[in-house]
Order: structure tokens, then sequence, then C-alpha cells
């Protein structure tokens, strides 16, 4: 024993790094892990991996990218964009933008709309904030045994409005029914297809330091609708789901400003998780500002009530735009000129540092980090 | 909003932030305690940090309810679940917690129902809506969530509804923040009071840190200003040398606390003799069963539950975070193997834990970010 103490080599004198710095030491040691790939862990689907947070991301990369990796699909964008023959001759279209979602939200009907016109704005979305301009949509229904034959007309009459109202068609469709039981009353899916023009070249990545961020209204409106409407939490707000088509907005905004480097609609996940792909793909960081977000007072207060951020929470018809600064008063009197953009506002920055975090200058007037949520946002109990 | 942007002026909080910074003394460091996670969450969610002088450092209590179920507790709510014709209900909170065999999530993907409810009562309307189900509702959280559930039991009680029982975990405050006091490897200065807890206890339950063990206690409110409001009291106590209980957030907690809702508690709960807190290890009478009285809403009772006691996972330093001797960075897995999506402890789980909040708030270099933003407010 003595003669191994002895021969222990006396203890290397270990330099003691100020708190900073060891706290700076573990917050880099953890973005190098934050970097690396993410590992699916669970043996079984959660409901966390359809909340559009980082399970969901987790998912994707994990089983659907790695298994039908290919350059289209690669960019995750909203839309996937097709090369044609011919495309870039003079005055036709540079591609062809293909997209498709599902629906399956529960109540089928709620406050300023229906699982309908929800399937066909969302696609007609994905496929503006492509930069595309939406044609043709197909839908297909998987409907349970019993469901009401009025509730189906009532969803196709809301479709055909919807689809009217953004200029589209719906050209192809499927109907399936299954046991009851097997479903909820009604699943939609559509898929869609436009046309983007030569020169439109619209993505997350694109976005540099100096680009503004703006909203196109209040956010979380359709969230806290849905949430309200569920009826299991006895509260009710004067509030109204914001499904609404962009392709418009979109055309009007990219015709008046050359400078619009990415569009998205902030769907499940909200703004947050937008923000969160752009300071991902783009390798920068965004800066927002609180008190500069439109909020509405009833989605702030149930969102209070509740203990969930209206950053989080679905918008049916809102997109963020990232903009060339020089550009951004232009871009927001662009939005502002269409009805569905009028609440339009600029919220923040993209920024050299930090890299690939979301930060959030609080009204309060502290710094916080806004990151992906793991799933769903969850109430806090008190 | 009103009622809730005066309580986040930032012209207020600069104030008092050069109030507070008026009263540190050279050269000393002033550790203070928020005992409540409600608290926790305030400070990064708004980003109150930002505002202190360096010499003051807040420590993150035990005050989170979910992150101080062990993790035994997780597997027997689990066990409870896989009963036939059980639906169990608890706070949205508790679904990510894991257990050793995975959380409420795992469970449900494996075929248990567990539901996410907002109050107990929503609990009662499921039993009510579906008869042929034996409805448990796991009942976690202090005092706070405590009255919720005993006024639950006697409602069910006195509709007769029969399918529905509770698994009781409430932990109650005092006697964790008595053994944060006595554990010999702390150095406190003073304590953020949990304002929510006393609302139903009041304040006198708190004297005894002031007088026995000569610590400033301000019961604060959860406004980001009631924070800071009572970091400047807990300072100009130690400023004055003085060691008392102020109640900060007096709009809300009554000196004497809810009389009403103490009745309640007592009526339908008990002390336990002890209970196994995350991290912290048995603590003499710090929870809270069903009384004999209520033995037929009692699930631990109704239902065989295994009680198996699961260790804390060795690399997990919880039980530091909580009492504040590390703080979340320190501890070795954070942020590379225990995150948000792979917990290893329960302080990464709620947005109210420690950890958690860190996490998802506060893991930012001040230096990295730029120090304003040019946007003007353009709300039209």
């Amino acid at each position: 024993m003595t003669q191994q103490l002895a021969s222990t080599p006396p203890p290397r004198p270990r330099r003691v790094l100020p708190t900073g710095e060891r706290e700076q030491q573990v917050l880099d040691r953890i973005e190098r892990a934050r970097r690396r790939r993410p590992k699916l862990r669970e043996e079984r689907i959660t409901m966390s991996h359809g909340a559009g947070g980082k399970a969901t991301h987790t998912l994707i990369e994990a089983i659907f990218l790695d298994a039908f990796r290919n350059p289209l699909l690669e960019p995750l964008e909203d839309a996937a964009r097709l090369p044609m023959n011919g495309a870039g001759e003079a005055g036709g279209a540079a591609a062809v933008a293909l997209t498709t979602d599902s629906f399956v939200v529960s109540p089928l009907f709620f406050p300023g709309g229906n699982i309908g016109d929800l399937a066909v704005n969302g696609t007609v979305n994905d496929l503006a904030v492509a930069g595309a301009t939406p044609l043709y949509l197909s839908a297909g229904f998987i409907l349970e045994e019993g469901f009401p034959i009025a509730d189906l007309t009532r969803i196709a009459e809301s479709m055909r409005d919807a689809a009217d109202a953004a200029g589209v068609a719906v050209v192809t469709g499927d109907t399936k029914v299954v046991e009851r039981g097997k479903a909820d009353g009604c699943y939609i899916n559509t898929a869609g297809v436009g046309t983007v023009a030569a020169g439109v070249d619209l993505g997350v990545a694109n976005a540099r330091p100096g680009d503004k961020v703006l909203v196109s209204g209040p956010i979380g409106d359709h969230g806290v609708t849905i949430m309200l409407a569920r009826g299991e939490l006895d509260i009710e707000a004067d509030v109204e789901s914001d499904t609404a088509p962009l392709a418009e907005l979109v055309a009007g905004l990219l015709g008046a400003v050359p400078g619009v480097r990415a569009l998205r609609d902030a769907t499940r996940g909200g703004v947050a998780t937008i923000l969160n792909e752009v300071a991902k793909a783009a390798d920068v960081g965004v800066l927002i500002a609180e008190n500069a977000i439109p909020v509405r007072d009833q989605v702030r207060g149930a969102a209070e009530l509740l203990g969930i951020d209206p950053l989080y929470v679905a918008c049916e018809g809102r997109l963020v735009a990232v903009v060339d600064g020089d550009q951004a008063a232009q871009a927001l009197a662009a939005l502002r000129a269409h009805p569905l953009g009028a609440q339009a506002a600029i919220i923040g920055e993209v920024t050299a540092e930090p890299v690939g975090l979301v930060t959030i200058k609080t009204a309060f007037g502290g710094t916080r980090i806004v990151d992906l949520l793991v799933g769903d946002p969850l109430p806090r109990i008190c | 909003m009103r009622f809730v942007d005066e309580f986040r002026d930032a012209d207020k909080a600069h104030a008092l932030a050069a109030r507070i910074a008026a009263l540190c003394e050279p050269g000393r460091q002033y550790k203070l305690m928020e005992v409540c996670g409600g608290h926790t969450h305030t400070i990064y969610k708004h980003g109150l940090e930002d505002y202190l002088p360096e010499c003051i450092t807040l420590v993150h209590g035990p005050g989170c309810p979910v992150c101080v179920i062990p993790m035994g507790r997780v597997d027997d709510a689990i066990h409870l679940a896989s009963q036939p014709d059980v639906v169990m209900t608890s706070f949205g909170d508790m679904m990510r917690v894991p257990g050793s065999n995975g959380a409420f999530f795992d469970a449900n993907a494996r075929g248990t129902t567990i539901k996410m409810v907002y109050s107990p009562l929503d609990s009662l309307k499921i039993a009510k809506a579906n008869p042929d189900k034996r409805v448990v509702f796991m009942a976690i959280g202090f005092e706070t969530t405590a009255p919720s559930t005993a006024m639950t039991v006697l409602r069910a009680r006195a509709q007769g509804i029969k399918n529905f029982s509770v698994f009781c975990n409430h932990v109650t405050i005092i006697p964790a923040i008595k053994a944060i006091l006595d554990s010999p490897d702390l150095r406190l200065d003073g304590f953020i009071g949990p304002g929510h807890v006393s609302t139903v206890i009041g304040c006198r339950p708190y004297e005894f840190i002031a007088r026995s063990y000569g610590k400033p206690v301000v019961v604060a409110g959860f406004e980001p200003l009631d924070i800071l409001q009572s970091i400047y009291m807990l300072m100009l106590q130690l400023h004055e040398g003085r060691s008392e209980v102020e109640n900060q957030y007096s709009r809300v907690v009554p000196w004497n606390g809810n009389p009403v809702a103490l009745k309640a508690i007592g009526e339908t709960m008990e002390l336990r003799p002890y209970f196994e807190w995350r991290g912290l290890g048995f603590i003499s009478h710090s929870a809270l069963k069903m009384r004999g009285a209520y033995a037929d809403f009692d699930a631990e009772l109704l239902f065989e539950v295994p009680g198996v006691r699961v260790a804390d996972p060795k690399a997990c330093q919880c039980g530091e975070v909580l009492k504040g001797v590390l703080k979340p960075w320190e501890c070795k897995v954070f942020g590379t193997a225990c995150t948000p999506e792979t917990p290893i402890g329960t302080c990464m789980v709620s947005p109210e834990g420690a950890c958690a909040a860190y996490y998802n708030y506060g893991r930012l270099s001040r230096q990295r970010v730029p120090e304003a933003i040019s946007i003007e407010p353009s709300r039209p």
C-alpha cells in the first residue's frame, strides 16, 4: 500500500478556470452534441413524433430521409422543387413545385373553419411559400364507418369554396372507408402542384446576417382556437382560426420585393419552430423582439392561462418572411397592402452569432433562447 | 394585456435593478434560493438574471413538483395504468417524466391510456362519462394542487361516483426546505418563498427559517417584477441585518393562508411517515396520502402497487441541483447525455425544472448575443 502510494505521481496541479469560462466550455460541448445526427431512441411512435418539434425532426431524418434520400427531398422545404423538361425557357416556368399534407384535426368543425378548408389552404400555402403559383390539388379521404353524410357534404363544400378562393382545382382524389373505431370520423390528405417562375429561389438556407424577419399577422389564432374548441378546458374566448390561402399575399410580396430570401407558413410548431429551421439551415442566429410580435390579447390571455407560449402555437394563415434588411420596409408595406397581411410586423433580424440559435429580447428586457420543443407544448401545473 | 403587462414593465425593472445593485456590499457574494419551480420558469422565460449584478446568484430550489417524483413512483403509476379498464389521468408535466421503463408517453405507445388533464375535476368528468372504466388520477404537487385533489374527492363522494380514485403523490414544502437548510454542503443567504403554496399555507410556516436559521424569506409572486422586487426586499433585509418573513405577494397570499383549502386537505389526507424525494432521498412527514375514511378513493389500496424502489441513475446529479449545490450546467451529464429529448433526471423534464429551464432558455453565451435589437415595435 505504502509502495503504491509512493509510486503515484504527484497530482498535476489543475488550472481552475473562472466560472464564466467553465460554463462556456460546457455550452460549447453541448452545441457540438446538438450538431451530431439525432438518434431515434424510441421503439414505438409516441404523440411527440407528430408534434412538429425535435421528435418529429428526428423521426423524419432517421426514418424517411434515410430511406428516400435524394437531392430534391434533402432541403426538407415545404414543397419539393422539380426540374422540368424545357424549364427555364423564356416566359416559361422554371420548375414545378409538389407538396402533400394530411389533416387529422379534432374537432372537425371549429370557429373560423373546418377540416375541409384547412386541407385546401394548408397545401395551397405550402406551395405559395415555396414561391409557386398553386394550380391543382388531389384530395384523399379516409372515412370512418358511421360518419354523417351531412358533415361530409359540409366539408366538401368548404373545400370547394377554399379552392375557388385560392384559384386552384381539385382534379383527382381517393376515398377509403374504415371500420368504426379505426379512425376519428374523417381524415383528409391533399397534394398540390404549382409552377415556380424563373428567378424565384426561396429557402431558409438563403438567410444571411442583416436580413429582417417578418410575420404577416397575429400569431397563434388557429392553435388556441382548436385547443378551446375541444371543450376540455372550460375556457371561452372570442377567437377564430386564421385558416386562409396565402397565394395572393405571397404573389404581392414577391412582385414588390426582389430581396425575399425565404417564406414559411407557420403551422405546426409555430413561428418558433420556423425560426429555428432558419438558424439551423443558414448557420446564422435569429434575434427577435417580444414586444414586436403581434399576438391577439385573447390568444395571449388563453396561452398565459394554459401555460404555453404563442410562439409555438400553430397558425394556418400566417407566414414568416426573411427579407434583405434594406428591403424590409418595402416588404412590410407589400404585406400590409393585402387584407391577410394588414397586421404584418417586422419581428426580428438575422445575426451572425450565436450560430444555430434563436434568441428573444423579452418585453421585460432580458434575453433568452427560443429552442425547438421536444413535442407538443405541455401545460405547466401551477 | 391588463394585469400582466404592468408586471413586466422594463422601465420599472431597470429602476429596481439599480436599487438592488446599490445594496450589494463590495466583495460579498449573495446566494438566494427561489424555492418554487414556477419562479425558476419566470426567471428564465423573461431573462431576469440579465438585471442582476454578478455578485447575486439565484439557486433553483426543490419546488418543482414533477422534479421530485422518484422513478419508482412513475413505474407504479404505469403499472396502475396497465391494469384492465384503467384510464389514468395526470397533469401535462408528468407525461414525459422518465420511469425505469420509459415515461407515460411511451407507456401509451405500448397500450395504456394515460390522459392529460388541467384539473382533477376533469378526471371526475371522465369517470362519469365512462362508467365502465376505472379512472385513476395521479395527483402530484405541493400544497398548491392538494386542495383541488381534496375537493375532487369530496365531490366524488358527494355524487356517489365509484369508479374514481386518486394515486396520491402530494408533497409538502416545509420538510423539503428544512432538509435543504440542514444539508451541510450549502450556503444560502435567503429564500424567495413560494407564492402559490403560500396562498394555501400562508406565511407563518416559514417563520422558523427566519428565527432558527437566521435566513430572510420573502414570499413572492410569479411575474418578473414580483421576483425582482422580492430580491430587492431580501437584499434590503441582508443590508440592514434583519431576518424576517415578508410577503411581497400580498395581493394574493393572506398571512394565515386559506383555511377552507387547508380544511379540505385535512379532511381527506394525512401525512405519510416518510416519502422518497428524487435526489433528496427519504424525508420524514413530507408527503400526503388519503385518509382511512376515504380508502375507497385511494388507488394504493384499491389496486396492487408494486412500490419497487428504483435508484436514481448514477450519472444524475439532480439532488445536488435541487439543493442548489450545483448549477445545472455543472452536472456531468447536462446537455450531452441528459437533454429535454432524453432526460435522465426529472430536473430536465418539466419546464419548471432547473435544468430544463436553463437548457431551454438560458443556455446562452451572453457575449455572443447582440446587445440591442434594431426593431421598433411595429404594431399597426
